[in-house]
């Protein structure tokens, strides 16, 4: 090695080389394992329209999938023997600015619900009623589609923008 | 007019903080170190300026001006005071105003420590830290303000700071109240504490930059921030160890940690922190690798800025995330400004921190850590990659994807397995160069033992092999520690006549870190125990039963004694089962699930009815009831073996931390003393 440094009060004496392939490995041991599991868990994102396409498409048999839609409070039925819930989402555009342009989530999810002419899907769900399981909400569901047409969820995530921050207080006085 | 002093207070303190940067700047560069005084006394009286600005907020919501936007949105009459006090945090701009606070009152601090020996530091440290709080203050006060009012122009509600032409000032009787889900003893704690930690990391990365821009590299500003990062980290470990508490007790779906965007982003700088904080101790002992703990820190501002800028910027779809708002261009500008900046910075002064010294063994103790922070770096981008990716996959492809939590568990796994490993040779191993051989003959009594780990939970009939592996490694983690404190009180036995208790305490005082490093390490093994016993052997049961019918789960039986349903004084509706706990026949406890219903917010709140025990957890959710109670009510139930142990880690953890940081009052005197004797092994 032509080190014309001034020497520390340690000589070299490793092998770079030998500690680079090392830490390559470790590297690519952790690529490696991101990248499987990344193909393996990998969902889609659908909206209730993009479901229905995919569907006559054919794309979606057995696949897992993950979909939103607003909830339709009139459908929601809930069997407390059999823990079955079931109940209808209907489309809501999955683009941030479209529905910003609708006046934002909240106002998306009553259009949508209010709308008969949008493309509905009936879903079905066992296990605890979420407690924000209520008309105009936003259901996040993880699961599959049936053959039958009903989409069985395995998870259940509710969102209530207007239980959040934002909204305007319905009472207001001078 | 409280409103008016909150905003003044605020505007008034981001003329100062921007005023601070340019003064400290020009003082630095024209020698002028009255300029650079005047920046300490800018960034000394940001902090009182701030204070008068949340104090008016605290004023307003506890006053119940609900003519104020923000105290409508987050506040109502009939919280109590300790929750009105939480609500300042409870929504968006009047999180972002304690944030800048919080960063204020650590530029306070910081301009008070004695800067003799680092009058280089001073003004760069100033122009970073007010610069962050300028940054914060603008995005309060001109897109996020919480001193907005409410007006009444011609028959149209609009929102507005100042006075709109003939409007009227108008106000809700009530306001919404604070989400009911952050009603929780634990949201008192939980966010200061992440803010707190958030926070802290940019002292530390104040120091690193402006160690780069004077190119003064010696270890100088790793001994000025590691006090801040150990802080920072603990902040950070204890906010994250209190949401996990806090999901676990009220989110009522029996887990902890759900790989939700918002709690991966706050998880980001806690893996690049303790990362730093690794590659601070090799340059600290060794004086190697000195780039690292730099390229760290730059990593950990921009991580805490951008999981700041992720709560905030409705990308997310998450339980955390607050309203959607325009602010999130302006954050990602001022993360990439600094990063690339950083960085930047780092590339002209990287030969300056180049080290000499070499790597010379893979046992050596520097190699080991630094496969750890491969390792944490590894998590890292695991975490990073799954938030980003189904924001990038949808530019690229426009396709919408989401990661689950099972993408993160794949990688997690054999990631924590890896520390595990390393945690077994760490302490055996010593500075720059150890042979196998030598790691060899210290390992395999540990080892035995360790095996005892294996042998046990096999006899129990465990056959899951990744559980069983992952057993014999906290066992050999922990009899390795403890082989380890035996050796080295025996060796202090041998050479003093003291007694035992001395001894112990004794070898405690002289290496007062590496022991607080060994109770760290230890409680992170608890910890990986409380999470193999949960995600390896959690078992669920559900069903509806009638009064006196009974569920069974494990070892456990559960029998349905009655069900109260209540409306308390706080304007809620409780509906409460009261479970009796049985075992082998006989009646051990009773437990409460509930489930609060909320008028005020419309919104009800499931908290399970826990039994917990070191062994297992039985952990009980009320979901549903019939109109006649006694006919039948519906329950979830779930058996969490060892869960306890993750948070008898996280309390472990925090004993280390505190250790480290106690005062010394005997260590200089004992350390001389017989640092000759055990200053090398063996």
């Amino acid at each position: 090695m032509n080190d014309l440094h001034p020497i520390d009060a340690e000589p070299r004496k490793g092998k770079p080389l030998k500690f680079i392939i090392g830490g390559l490995v470790i590297v690519a041991a952790i690529v490696y394992l991101i990248v499987s599991s990344l193909q393996a868990n990998v969902q889609y994102f659908l909206t209730v329209d993009e479901v229905l396409e995919k569907q006559q498409a054919g794309e979606l048999s057995g696949r897992n999938i993950r979909l939103s839609g607003a909830v339709v409070g009139d459908t929601i039925q809930y069997d407390m023997d059999t823990l079955e819930l079931s109940f209808t989402i209907v489309h809501v555009p999955g683009d941030l600015e479209m529905v910003e342009e609708e006046g934002g989530l909240a106002a998306a999810l009553h259009n949508a619900v209010i709308d008969p002419a949008r493309s509905r899907l009936e879903v079905v769900y066992y296990g605890a009623r979420p407690d924000l399981l209520q008309d105009e909400a936003q259901a996040i569901l993880t699961g599959e589609l049936l053959a039958n047409g009903i989409f069985k969820a395995d998870e259940l995530l509710l969102k209530c923008p207007t239980k959040y921050e934002g909204s305007v207080p319905d009472q207001i006085e001078s | 007019m409280i409103a008016e002093i909150g905003f003044g207070s605020l505007f008034i303190s981001l003329i100062i903080s921007v005023y601070g940067v340019i003064a400290a700047i020009y003082g630095e560069r024209n020698h002028q170190r009255k300029w650079v005084f005047s920046a300490k006394q800018a960034m000394r009286l940001v902090f009182p300026l701030l204070t008068l600005s949340i104090g008016s907020l605290i004023f307003l919501i506890l006053n119940n001006n609900f003519e104020v936007v923000y105290v409508a949105s987050v506040s109502s009459i009939n919280m109590p005071v300790y929750l009105k006090i939480t609500a300042i945090w409870g929504g968006q701009a009047g999180s972002m105003l304690f944030w800048s606070w919080l960063l204020a009152g650590f530029g306070f601090i910081v301009t008070f420590r004695k800067w003799d020996r680092d009058q280089d530091f001073l003004p760069w440290v100033i122009a970073i830290c007010l610069g962050t709080i300028a940054f914060f203050v603008v995005l309060n006060t001109f897109f996020e303000n919480p001193f907005v009012r409410y007006w009444q122009v011609n028959q149209e509600i609009v929102q507005s700071f100042v006075h709109p032409p003939g409007g009227i000032q108008v106000a809700p009787r009530n306001g919404g109240g604070l989400n009911p889900l952050l009603r929780h003893p634990g949201m008192i704690i939980h966010p200061p504490m992440q803010y707190l930690g958030f926070v802290a990391f940019i002292v530390p990365y104040a120091f690193a930059m402006a160690s780069l821009i004077t190119g003064r590299s010696d270890d100088r500003w790793i001994q000025l921030s590691r006090p801040w990062a150990i802080w920072a980290w603990l902040f950070l470990s204890l906010g994250l160890i209190l949401g996990a508490r806090w999901a676990y007790d009220v989110l009522g779906w029996g887990g902890y940690w759900g790989w939700d965007p918002v709690e991966n982003s706050a998880l980001m700088p806690w893996l690049s922190g303790t990362a730093f904080l690794h590659a601070v101790l090799i340059q600290e002992k060794r004086n190697m690798f000195k780039q690292w703990p730099i390229v760290l820190i730059i990593v950990t501002y921009n991580l805490v800025i951008f999981g700041t800028f992720l709560t905030r910027s409705g990308l997310l779809s998450s339980v955390h995330s607050f309203a959607r708002s325009s602010i999130g261009p302006i954050f990602l500008a001022f993360i990439a400004l600094t990063f690339i900046a950083s960085f930047w910075l780092l590339s002209s002064r990287w030969e300056k921190f180049k080290s000499r010294q070499v790597l010379t063994s893979f046992f050596s103790k520097e190699a080991l850590i630094l496969i750890t922070i491969i390792l944490f770096l590894g998590m890292l981008v695991t975490t990073f990659w799954g938030v980003i990716f189904p924001n990038i996959s949808e530019l690229v492809t426009g396709q919408k994807v989401t990661v689950g939590p099972p993408f993160y568990e794949r990688v997690a796994g054999p990631i924590l397995g890896g520390v595990l490993v390393i945690m077994v040779i760490c302490p055996l191993a010593v500075w720059s160069f150890v042979s196998f051989k030598h790691l060899g003959k210290l390992l395999w009594k540990p080892f035995i033992v360790s095996l005892l780990g294996v042998l046990l939970p096999i006899y129990g009939g465990l056959t899951k092999v990744p559980a069983v592996i992952a057993f014999w490694l906290v066992a050999f983690v922990l009899a390795v520690n403890g082989f380890e404190f035996i050796r080295r009180t025996r060796l202090r036995r041998r050479s003093q006549s003291e007694s035992l208790f001395q001894t112990i305490s004794g070898v405690f005082q002289r290496n007062k870190r590496s022991y607080s490093a060994i109770i760290i390490h230890v409680g992170m093994v608890f910890m990986a125990l409380g999470i193999i016993g949960i995600e390896f052997f959690q078992t669920e049961t559900q069903g509806t039963i009638a009064e006196g019918q009974e569920l069974q789960l494990a070892s456990y039986t559960m029998e349905y004694e009655q069900l109260d349903i209540f409306n308390t004084s706080d304007d809620r509706n409780v509906a409460r089962a009261v479970i009796l706990v049985k075992k082998d026949g006989q009646v051990i406890d009773e437990i409460y699930p509930r489930r609060d219903f909320y008028y005020d917010s419309n919104q009800q709140v499931t908290i399970p009815g826990v039994r917990s025990t070191l062994v297992d957890d039985f952990y009980t959710i009320l979901v549903d009831w019939k109109a006649v109670t006694s006919e039948g009510a519906t329950f979830k139930v779930y058996h969490n073996p060892l869960v306890k142990w993750l948070w008898i880690g996280a309390w472990t953890i925090i004993l280390g931390v505190v250790v480290t940081s106690l005062p010394d009052n005997r260590s200089t005197r004992a350390g001389s003393r017989t640092r000759g004797r055990d200053g090398h092994r063996n």
